[in-house]
């Protein structure tokens, strides 16, 4: 590791401030950038801690929703989350281990973006919203392929914003070794329609699957997707798995994800 | 009533008080006055020539206080190979010289040809990545894949070595005709070509060394993450670095795992004591985990065809192999005995088979160097008989437990002489195997599988009866079969003047426990408190001498020689007694903690006898010398064969391709068990290892060289919730009739018997599926594997 500064603001704007400055870099849960700057793949001048800033912590219901502050680590989620939304409380329990739930943060998570992550799938199925410190961004323009995000330079992520489905629900197939998503399917059915969203799988990142959206729409139910056939064009293929393997997964976990949902 | 101290009492572990606590001390715990730090510059390529390494910029950044390169250790001597194979010809094994740090070339990614030392480990990091960056190596083609390195003549690991061939062993070479025609008479052939998938130890300490010298004494010490610190001294001494063996001390603290690949010298116990003498000052390193997947011995690696003659009845005629093993870049100290005379020895199994003959073939390629790994060897030999056993049993529509009771060697058969040079000293495999039926419910399988198959789920089950050779060696036996050390081991027991005792062990505890056990038999022997002998290893300049422990070896061979000096005392004591209660030496016996006169109840306590030993005012001192303290060394006479059944079961997930390992039961002869709680713990770590192995763990080189799985990202190492409970049983033992305490070791047995019994159970669970297609899966067998294999 290189040496850096280190500030921890209280509130959003002393953040957004110090993350003008040449080098400065947002620090959420540190469990992807401080294993990246232990390498030395990464190297930034300072850091600034964004775990001190009241506004960006907890869970609450509110317009819209179910807010969460970016800056809410996965064990919070996973207890405070579960009255209100089941499915997403528990993609938040299976996410790593008990360090990474305590020091991981939604907002680090989805502005990373990485194609095997858990969250982007929740935000993505839920049409959830991101807030930044600038704007609103829907789920649908948010995530823009692996690690690549609709956010801007000094832009940050301060909460996200769930619509509460009337069933949802996430099934993680875990890569062995890493045990992030192989492949992970979250489902929600909302009155209007049920969304399905794929992580792991895509070489573009977390997607929407329309076939089984439109077939789950009509039919809530495994059956209903029986008939569909996932392109394994575009899938990511390395040891864990080829494109063809996890074409079939999105399929049986989106199957199962329909059983499962509540 | 089991007992509560003493030999056979499950003693709670006295090191976990330590281990669980953060009071242990690991080498990297270690921190000496004035020390520097040490980083290695590793090969980011797999096979290059060294053009131009400009160590100037490195050399002047802050705080650097020295840059060494290969060039530094031309002149010293090569970490040699501990045995001399040679090939079918007769021709000794090409052994490539390897050295401190690369030279003229770099062989593998993670090779390290320069070493940067300096004041802070952040700036030795730094002169690091710069003197990577002045450094110029023209890249090679690379030889990653064992069958084009022996047909590529042109690209060679070592320029020397024409055909990338270590050697061609043949075992045993006179009895391959014959061989040949048992196969070809043969009413059935089954052929079965598999991979024994590399693995990266993974042990959870890293490599770690501190080097010193004091320039007042010229004496070096070294402390190090070493399961043989004797063995350590002995190479960097006498081959390596041309001290003389008195003025180097090896110390191996806590050490937090090994597996085998600590039993090994490696070039940076060199680097840091070399650096230590040319800077006057203390110089450690401390492998990144990086650095243990890169530069580690990794395990296994073989690629065998299998072929096995039977009777259509499934009676074994022949066994015949041919085995591709990698040993990476170099030759690691036991790199060439664990594919032969650890692997070759084994082909027979627990079997009355007429005819084996093992054919290996020994591979340099641009990986890193293979060794020994738990088991070493004799996994690699029983999952190859296990599997085609379990091939002919399908393909012959024969039942696997009775085709194992029709060819496993009866109890009246021992001792017995394998057509592949072992004598099994005894054993009763039949037991072993109707206690893993009993205990894994057989009779109850069908019922559960249908139960899973209501869940949508494939229950498959899975035999193996394994055998294998520990308690590692016969001195004159190794000798004849290339050995260049001798395999005996040696223990002091020093009995302090107030009775309590320190017993000074070869044998070095890396997590096994042994400090526990041997205090035990001690304590047992001698009719003393556990609590009153203390076991201290790991320092060459507080013990004997020792090999170390590895191959299953500890108890078998170092607790004899404990054991023996234990005897060596109680004579000594009786002379004592019988001086002090003025009766004949005769008729002085021990038990219980007493000597006591036969026939009279004169007696004196041990305690009384070892005061006397050191004030010695009543005390034969015409005839016996003052004090107690005794060594022995002991030389097996046999290898121990420790054997069992184990039984898998496991789920799969025809869609998913996902194995479950629902349940496992493993039924063991270890001979007589000192602590059946740490015994069943090393079964339980061993059976852990084979299911990761079986399962999870894959290491995979691309066509560069590179190590696509060099961490936890990419490499799956089992997690608990990977491995079911465990049932596990020893009690159907028959002693080993060659030590005197009647052991057998069992510290690798799971993670031998295991890997077939796995993946015995998921071709069993696809073929109950319908999926008779498929005969084989190698390891591991992910998930992705599994679905392959149902959908191809
Ligand atoms: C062992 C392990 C296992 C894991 N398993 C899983 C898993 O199963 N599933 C899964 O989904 N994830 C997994 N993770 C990832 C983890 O959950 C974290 O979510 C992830 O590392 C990022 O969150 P963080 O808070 O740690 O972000 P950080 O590491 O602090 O930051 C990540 C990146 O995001 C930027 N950033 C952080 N916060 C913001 C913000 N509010 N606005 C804008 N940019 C920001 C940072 O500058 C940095 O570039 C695992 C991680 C580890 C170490």
């Amino acid at each position: 590791m290189h040496n850096f500064d280190f500030t921890k603001p209280s509130t959003i704007a002393e953040a957004v401030k110090a993350l003008s400055a040449e080098g400065a870099q947002a620090l959420s849960g540190g469990q992807t950038l401080i294993p990246t700057m232990k390498q030395r793949l990464a190297a930034p001048v300072t850091l600034v801690s964004l775990t001190g800033i009241a506004e960006m912590q907890g869970v609450c219901m509110g317009e819209g929703g179910l807010h969460i502050g970016a800056a809410t680590p996965h064990a919070v989620v996973a207890r405070d989350a579960a009255a209100h939304y089941p499915a997403l409380a528990a993609l938040a329990g299976g996410i790593g281990d008990p360090a990474v739930r305590n020091r991981g943060t939604i907002g680090g998570s989805i502005a990373n973006n990485d194609p095997a992550a858990c969250y982007p799938s929740a935000v993505l199925g839920s049409g959830a919203t991101v807030v930044t410190n600038r704007r609103k961004i829907a789920a649908d323009d948010y995530f823009q392929g692996m690690f690549t995000t609709a956010l801007e330079e000094g832009e940050i992520v301060t909460s996200v914003v769930f619509p509460i489905p009337e069933k949802a629900a996430y099934v993680k197939f875990n890569q062995p070794a890493s045990r992030f998503a192989l492949t992970g399917v979250f489902v929600a059915k909302f009155k209007d329609g049920v969304r399905v969203a794929v992580t792991g799988a895509s070489n573009d990142g977390v997607f929407r699957w329309a076939e089984a959206e439109a077939a789950l729409s009509a039919d809530f139910s495994a059956k209903a997707i029986a008939g569909l056939t996932v392109d394994a064009d575009g899938m990511i293929s390395d040891l864990h798995g080829t494109a063809a393997y996890r074409a079939n997964l999105v399929k049986v976990l989106t199957g199962r994800a329909v059983t499962a949902a509540r | 009533m089991p007992k509560d101290t003493g030999i056979g009492a499950s003693s709670k572990r006295r090191e976990d008080v330590r281990f669980l606590t953060g009071k242990g001390l690991y080498t990297d715990d270690v921190s000496l006055h004035a020390q520097a730090h040490a980083v290695m510059v590793r090969s980011t390529v797999a096979h290059g020539r060294i053009v131009r390494i400009d160590t100037s910029a490195a050399a002047a950044m802050p705080g650097v206080l020295a840059v060494f390169t290969g060039e530094d250790f031309a002149a010293v001597g090569g970490n040699p190979a501990g045995w001399l194979i040679n090939s079918r010809d007769g021709t000794p094994m090409r052994e490539p010289k390897r050295p401190v740090l690369a030279h003229g070339k770099v062989r593998h990614v993670g090779d390290a040809y320069a070493a940067v030392i300096a004041e802070t480990y952040q700036q030795a990091k730094d002169a690091a990545e710069q003197l990577a960056a002045d450094t110029e190596i023209e890249e090679l083609p690379a030889i990653v894949d064992m069958k084009a390195a022996v047909a590529d003549a042109g690209n060679r690991v070592h320029d020397e070595i024409p055909d990338n061939l270590c050697f061609d062993w043949g075992w045993i070479e006179d009895n391959r005709a014959a061989v040949d025609a048992a196969m070809k008479a043969a009413p059935h052939v089954v052929t079965l070509e598999l991979v024994n998938n590399r693995l990266v130890p993974n042990a959870m300490e890293p490599r770690a060394s501190i080097g010193e010298y004091n320039p007042g004494t010229g004496d070096y010490k070294l402390t190090t993450t070493s399961q043989n610190p004797h063995l350590t001294r002995l190479l960097v001494a006498a081959f390596v670095m041309g001290i003389p063996e008195n003025k180097l001390t090896v110390v191996a603290p806590d050490v937090g795992g090994g597996f085998g690949s600590k039993i090994y010298h490696y070039g940076e116990e060199a680097l840091v004591l070399a650096a230590a003498k040319k800077l006057g000052r203390p110089v450690r390193w401390t492998a990144e985990r990086t650095e243990s997947f890169l530069s580690d011995a990794h395990g296994r690696d073989h690629v065998t065809k299998i072929e096995l003659g039977c009777t259509k009845e499934g009676e074994i005629l022949a066994i015949r192999t041919e085995t591709l093993a990698n040993v990476g870049a170099y030759l690691s100290n036991f790199s060439t005995a664990t594919p032969t005379f650890l692997h070759g020895t084994l082909m027979a199994g627990p079997y009355k088979v007429p005819h084996v003959y093992v054919n290996v073939k020994a591979v340099f390629t641009n990986t890193a160097p293979v060794d020994a790994y738990r088991g070493a060897g004799r996994p690699e030999a029983t999952y190859s008989l296990e599997r085609v056993i379990d091939k002919m049993c399908r393909e012959l529509n024969l039942d696997p437990f009775e085709v194992r009771r029709k060819n496993l060697l009866t109890p009246d058969q021992f001792p017995y002489t394998t057509p592949v040079g072992l004598v099994y000293d005894t054993g009763n495999y039949q037991a072993t195997l109707d206690k893993a039926i009993e205990l894994g419910n057989v009779a109850g399988f069908e019922k559960r599988a249908a139960e899973s198959k209501a869940r949508g789920k494939l229950r498959g089950m899975g035999l193996s009866t394994w055998i294998e050779a520990c308690g590692i060696a016969p001195s004159h036996l190794v000798g004849v079969l290339g050995s260049r050390v001798g395999l005996y081991d040696a223990a002091t027991v020093r009995v302090n003047a107030t009775g309590n005792i320190s017993v000074m062990t070869g044998a070095h505890s890396h997590g096994q426990g042994h400090e526990t056990v041997f205090a035990q038999i001690v304590a047992e022997r001698l009719g003393i408190p556990e609590s009153s002998v203390e076991i201290v290893h790991g320092d060459t300049s507080k013990i004997p001498f020792g090999m170390g422990s590895y191959g299953s070896r500890s108890l078998a061979v170092c607790g004899s020689a404990m054991n023996k000096a234990v005897d060596k005392i109680i004579a000594k004591g009786k002379k004592i007694a019988a001086h002090m209660l003025e009766a004949a030496e005769e008729d002085i016996s021990f038990a219980d903690g007493k000597f006591s006169v036969a026939g009279t109840d004169k007696a004196k306590t041990f305690g009384e006898i070892a005061f006397s030993a050191y004030v010695p005012h009543n005390y034969p001192l015409e005839t016996l010398e003052p004090g107690l303290e005794e060594t022995a060394f002991y030389d097996p006479g046999n290898f121990t064969y420790p054997a069992g059944a184990y039984i898998c079961e496991v789920e799969v997930d025809p869609d998913t391709g996902k194995v479950d390992v629902v349940a496992f039961t493993a039924a063991d002869d270890f001979g007589n068990v000192m602590n059946p709680m740490i015994v069943e713990g090393q079964v339980h770590g061993g059976v852990g290892q084979g299911i990761g192995q079986a399962l999870c763990e894959n290491t995979s080189y691309d066509e560069n060289g590179q190590l696509l799985t060099g961490s936890f990202m990419d490499y799956a190492m089992p997690r608990a919730d990977d491995v079911p409970f465990y049932t596990v049983d020893h009690s159907c033992s028959t002693p080993c009739t060659h030590n005197p305490l009647g052991v057998k070791g069992c510290g690798e047995a799971g993670a031998i018997g295991t890997p077939p019994a796995v993946v015995n159970a998921v071709i069993d669970a696809l073929h109950r599926g319908g999926m008779t297609h498929v005969t084989h899966i190698d390891m591991p067998v992910s998930p992705h594997r599994v679905w392959q294999a149902i959908n191809g």
